[in-house]
């Protein structure tokens, strides 16, 4: 576990290192009221639709790094929801931007949480282009003040459940194993939409 | 600025603010110059969501935009940012549309054929052309020549606009088929529309 950061640069932060479908797990274990929840490019979507099928999942197959973007605009969509965004750290560096715009903004019902191993596990495990990015402090210098690590299992169920009060916009960053996902995704995009917007009760071609 | 004085603030319904017309259709628009009619015509058709990358000429709409409480309208980092912002907000029931120069649609491709074509989504695409019609920058007029070609490959439906008689029509028209057909659509508008950016300008 302890060999994904191959690039040997030192990391910002001490968390313990968990396990992506562990947490997701836990994450959706504690959504009570419908919320969105967007898995990014992945395992992330992958683990996530192990995770259980809930039609308020949206599973995202391409358009790498948009989890966040999809999820932003899902939460001004509809502002009495909270909607996840779940996004791998190689993913986000890719978009970083959407950092400023979402801390920017401020929507109150958007959490990110990312999934940082360090690499480019679906592809190959190649480390990113920088392992020791501390996500979460580039976060808060975007405005998302509600950034921090989780570091171990019981602070990210804390950290969930303080994100659920709806004071966003908040990001948790987990370190993770570079373990696979336990599955895949159906991958069925117009299916995946439609499931989607029925799970957020808004009839396609009728928005 | 008259016509829209004569809507007299009212931001729900364009066309209840002009006569008591059922819809708007056709010509109907008083609106004068090409910012006003797109305004008007996403008003009309409840597009609520403008997320823009900006551009020179898109100057007075983005301004108009943000003075309308109508709108929901900012600025994303990137073009691609912003088409998957509306992606999201289209499934949340929300209608937006995005504004970006012809070099950023050059940083869009992926977010078309991996996200909102295979997911079929109403994206309401303006591209304020660049690269033609008396452009100064080459690497501008490059990166127009790729723009149709992406789209006719795409199948996504696209069309370049020049006369200020066919824009309301237009943009109307397409924005219905749009959501009704549940595809995208590119809305080019060119310098002989909006006047371009010219060079010094």
């Amino acid at each position: 576990m302890t060999n994904t950061k191959s690039s040997g640069a030192t990391r910002a932060h001490n968390a313990k290192v968990m396990n992506r479908f562990e947490l997701t797990k836990r994450l959706v274990g504690q959504l009570k009221h419908e919320e969105a929840v967007i898995g990014g490019i992945g395992n992330a979507n992958f683990d996530l639709w192990a995770s259980g099928q809930r039609p308020q999942n949206f599973y995202m197959l391409g358009s790498m790094g948009l989890a966040i973007p999809i999820a932003f605009g899902v939460a001004i969509a509809q502002p009495d929801r909270h909607v996840f965004a779940l996004e791998g750290d190689g993913s986000l560096l890719m978009q970083l931007g959407c950092l400023a715009t979402v801390g920017e903004r401020a929507p109150k019902n958007l959490t990110i949480v990312v999934w940082d191993n360090g690499i480019y596990q679906i592809t190959g495990s190649q480390p990113t282009a920088n392992p020791a990015a501390d996500l979460v402090a580039i976060a808060r210098g975007a405005g998302i003040a509600n950034s921090a690590w989780a570091a171990d299992e019981a602070e990210f169920d804390r950290l969930a459940t303080a994100a659920l009060k709806g004071e966003g916009p908040n990001l948790i960053a987990v370190r993770i194993d570079d373990k696979p996902a336990v599955a895949t995704t159906d991958r069925d995009p117009v299916q995946i939409r439609e499931r989607f917007m029925r799970g957020l009760e808004v009839k396609s071609g009728a928005a | 600025m008259a016509s829209s004085e004569r809507r007299g603030g009212d931001n729900t319904n364009f066309s209840s603010g002009v006569s008591g017309l059922p819809a708007m259709t056709d010509n109907q628009i008083r609106a004068t110059t090409w910012h006003e009619i797109i305004l008007a015509t996403l008003k009309v058709n409840n597009v609520k969501l403008v997320v823009y990358v900006p551009d020179r000429v898109f100057t007075p709409l983005i301004k108009a935009l943000h003075a309308d409480k109508f709108f929901t309208t900012f600025a994303a980092t990137r073009e691609e940012e912003a088409i998957g912002i509306i992606t999201g907000a289209w499934m949340g029931g929300l209608r937006g549309a995005v504004l970006m120069q012809t070099s950023g649609f050059g940083t869009i491709p992926n977010a078309l054929a991996s996200l909102v074509v295979p997911c079929q989504i109403p994206a309401l695409i303006f591209v304020s052309e660049r690269g033609t019609l008396g452009e100064f920058n080459l690497g501008q007029a490059l990166v127009c020549k790729t723009m149709r070609p992406v789209l006719n490959s795409l199948a996504v439906e696209n069309v370049t606009i020049t006369r200020l008689d066919e824009l309301a029509f237009t943009v109307d028209r397409s924005i219905k088929q749009a959501v009704a057909t549940q595809a995208p659509v590119t809305f080019i508008l060119s310098p002989l529309l909006t006047g371009g950016k010219v060079f010094g300008g």
